[in-house]
């Protein structure tokens, strides 16, 4: 039975909108001409090539269903399960299957801990037991292991260059057809960075990508790639499993708070007067509160709601959603302020040019400048807005899940992560892997947002678009 | 002056009323003082007795907003809203769920976080404001550009990481300090190197970013090409004329938070064990002792309006065209 969560609903929704702006963006010239600035930007693309494997995988889980109950002999299957999986759990479902007892490190045969086991001939001895699923197939795993594992990455990297080598074909051969060349001379153009779209930094990036994910792929069948955590699950599943946590957590916040930076901000900033004196009123207050900590008071408030109604929600699953999508509208109201006052600022800018006057002389409505002759004036606005705050939000639920105040315990993400994992470097010996592949994944995620936005920054912002940095003074720098 | 800070500090008041009422609507109408005593003493298996009593030893058995059996203006101020949330007007915290003075707590643990956010936000400043100077200095050439691209690869790193992966490597590894602790005195300085180390470098990153934009944009103005046209060296350029008029964006950002140096860094003072506001605000959230956090609430409020009205005073200070009427 397909099930969509409150998140999941609002994910296709956002999906909506960016194909649908895309649309929008694609029939106007001059819009255009700022995105093919972010698409000649090597970084930008390089970065949103990244981006758009973690948005695949995170989209991957946002389709969700309760699978049906098993027949239970005698009665016919009517039922389904209280848990709720994603198409991400289905690809990865060897990998969840495949849970441990307790930590072992990545591409381990043995548990990280002794344990007591019972010997053929009746005595116990304290040994390293064997994996139930990393690297079963080894007869004799110390000797194997090191040649298996070999294997292993070379089967990934044959199955990478393969994969890369197609998607390179198809790419040549559009080039080829679309530019009238044959495709050695597409080759060039491309490896030169000869085209306006910047198509040698996504090849690289995306080279770069394969070959890191072919050996992973081609391992994880056989051994636990990150290693287990606590309780024996695998690290790349929950690594995985985070990737969406932060993705939703950094754009449904955005998207929550849009609606309400948007309009406050242009009505005040055009209409002027008392509605200005409220609005502004209103954001001073709310920014007044450090943000830390009005986002703890109303988590804990709101804690307190869902706990004290259990009956709301069908599924754990669900619960955990409902909380994270509390944290995104929590997240959404402390941080729409900075928004709005810009729009403010830009609105009462707008508002005093020749096109406004012109509008107002014919007669048009508020309603209508604002929506027709101003919204569209301060959109860089709020698209260079809605990139920044990103790679914040995905730190920031690290940070906040570590104070208590973050995403439900239950729900898988970096910050629960983190936390879980974060008593174990004072562990001897040291359990290092979960940390350090939450942190990674991070790392990357939230270095690729940077880059993308600093890209999309640069193509959009006026003031940035049209400056060029002075050289320093001769012999000077030098 | 004097006229322009009292009104001012008049502006405020509604403000505040504002930050109160938000947070009594958030404590008590949302969720009533039933749910939580139901929260603190167990969802399941929980007597009407008991929540009785766990209110009224916290004075939460009144009424929220006007009291019809009392005489007066008792009818008033032995409500809620007079008891819990007037009254932090006056600075009068109340108790904390477990029976300690609020007020008492924030005093003892003011000193703490101020020894470790005073040191953090001067060395920064000065850290940063020093690189984003060097990028500035060396624009437009590899340095500047590997040092950008530096500072986006540290701002992309959870400050989790720095804080985890500083303790494991000075502490753990090294054992130059300890890994956590405080201590009164001179002694404190032990505790307090590393996490204020530590709490420097995590901000590198954004900051000399932010600052080397600030200095680049001062650069490219008219007047700097008059001082270089006029003969000057390009660090008496720097030092003399970009610094000084860079340091009016610079401040809008930087005396703000000053005030809010008191409430202390919430992650670095519970990871290093210092027992300053910080942790006081995290121990009061893991434990949901809903006094606390609404008192931290509103000083931190408190503080930020402080800050708004100090970022003012010191445009005067460093810009001489601004006039305050």
């Amino acid at each position: 039975m397909p099930i969509v969560l409150w998140t999941d609903a609002l994910v296709f929704l956002l999906i909506a909108c960016a194909i649908g702006s895309g649309v929008y963006v694609s029939r106007r010239e001059y819009l255009l001409a700022s995105w093919r600035r972010v698409g000649e930007s090597r970084a930008g693309m390089a970065a949103l090539t990244v981006l758009a494997a973690f948005i695949l995988v995170g989209l991957l889980d946002s389709l969700h269903y309760r699978p049906r109950l098993e027949a239970v002999a005698g009665q016919s299957a009517n039922g389904f399960g209280t848990e709720v999986r994603s198409a991400l759990d289905v690809l990865l479902l060897p990998l969840k299957a495949a849970t441990e007892k307790t930590y072992s490190a990545p591409l381990a045969t043995h548990l990280y801990a002794r344990e007591t086991v019972e010997l053929p001939d009746g005595t116990q001895a304290r040994v390293f037991p064997r994996l139930k699923h990393g690297g079963v197939h080894l007869k004799d795993p110390a000797q194997d292991r090191g040649r298996d594992v070999a294997r292993h990455i070379l089967r990934g990297l044959v199955l990478a260059v393969l994969a890369g080598l197609t998607f390179a074909a198809i790419a040549l051969q559009a080039a080829a057809v679309r530019w009238g060349v044959r495709w050695p001379a597409a080759w060039r153009r491309i490896r030169r960075g000869e085209t306006r779209f910047a198509w040698n930094a996504v090849l690289a990036t995306l080279a770069v990508l394969l070959l890191l994910a072919g050996p992973v792929v081609s391992l994880a069948g056989g051994y636990h790639v990150f290693g287990t955590d606590k309780v024996g699950q695998d690290v790349l599943y929950l690594t995985l499993k985070s990737i969406r946590t932060g993705l939703v957590i950094g754009t449904i916040t955005t998207l929550a708070m849009l609606p309400f930076a948007v309009a406050l901000g242009i009505v005040a900033g055009y209409l002027g007067g008392w509605v200005d004196d409220v609005i502004q009123y209103l954001y001073t207050t709310l920014n007044s509160i450090p943000g830390v900590l009005l986002i703890a008071a109303s988590v804990l408030m709101m804690q307190v709601v869902i706990d004290t109604h259990p009956d709301w929600f069908a599924t754990s699953a669900q619960r955990a959603d409902a909380r994270l999508l509390a944290l995104c509208l929590i997240l959404g109201v402390t941080s729409w302020t900075g928004l709005c006052r810009l729009l403010r600022a830009e609105t009462l800018k707008l508002r005093e040019l020749e096109y406004v006057q012109a509008a107002q002389a014919f007669g048009a409505s508020a309603s209508r400048i604002m929506g027709r002759h101003i919204l569209p004036n301060v959109m860089h606005i709020v698209l260079i807005a809605v990139v920044m705050d990103f790679s914040g939000l995905v730190l920031a639920e690290a940070v906040l899940s570590y104070i208590g105040i973050g995403v439900d315990p239950s729900t898988i993400s970096f910050g629960t992560m983190i936390n879980t994992a974060r008593l174990e470097l004072a562990r001897e010996p040291v359990v290092w892997w979960s940390l350090v592949a939450a942190f990674a994944f991070m790392f990357v995620l939230v270095l690729a947002a940077n880059l993308f936005s600093d890209s999309v920054r640069d193509a959009f912002d006026p003031r940035i678009a049209g400056r060029r940095i002075a050289p320093a003074a001769q012999g000077q720098a030098a | 002056m004097i006229a322009y800070i009292i009104r001012r500090l008049l502006y405020a008041i509604p403000i505040l009323v504002g930050v109160n009422l938000l947070t009594f609507a958030l404590f008590f109408v949302v969720n009533t003082p039933d749910d939580m005593a139901r929260m603190q003493l167990g969802i399941k298996r929980v007597t009407p007795e008991a929540i009785q009593k766990w209110k009224a030893e916290r004075g939460y058995d009144r009424p929220l907003l006007y009291d019809g059996t009392a005489q007066g203006t008792d009818r008033i101020t032995r409500t809620i809203f007079f008891e819990k949330s007037v009254k932090l007007f006056v600075l009068d915290f109340g108790r904390a769920d477990d029976g300690r003075d609020i007020g008492h707590e924030i005093r003892t643990r003011m000193g703490p976080s101020l020894a470790i956010a005073v040191p953090v936000f001067l060395l920064g400043l000065f850290v940063t404001v020093s690189f984003a100077l060097l990028l500035a200095f060396f624009r437009a050439t590899y340095l500047d550009f590997w040092g950008v691209v530096a500072c986006v690869a540290m701002m992309s790193i959870s400050s989790l990481f720095y804080i985890i992966g500083g303790q494991y490597l000075v502490s753990k590894i090294w054992h130059l300090v300890p890994i956590s602790g405080y201590a009164g005195g001179v002694d404190a300085a032990r505790f307090l190197i590393l996490p204020v180390a530590i709490s420097v470098v995590a901000g590198i990153g954004s900051s000399t970013r932010w600052y080397r934009t600030i200095f680049l944009e001062e650069i490219g103005k008219d007047y700097v090409r008059t001082a270089r046209a006029k003969g000057l060296s390009e660090m008496a350029v720097l030092f003399r004329h970009v610094l000084k008029n860079a340091m009016i964006p610079i401040l809008t950002g930087v005396v703000v938070v000053i005030p809010l140096l008191f409430m202390g860094a919430l992650i670095t003072e519970s990871f290093f064990g210092i027992p300053g506001l910080g942790s006081y605000m995290i121990d009061a959230i893991n434990a949901q002792d809903f006094a606390v956090v609404r008192s931290m609430v509103f000083i931190g409020s408190v503080l930020y309006i402080v800050g708004l009205l100090l970022t003012d005073l010191s445009y005067t200070l460093v810009d001489p065209r601004v006039r305050l009427q």
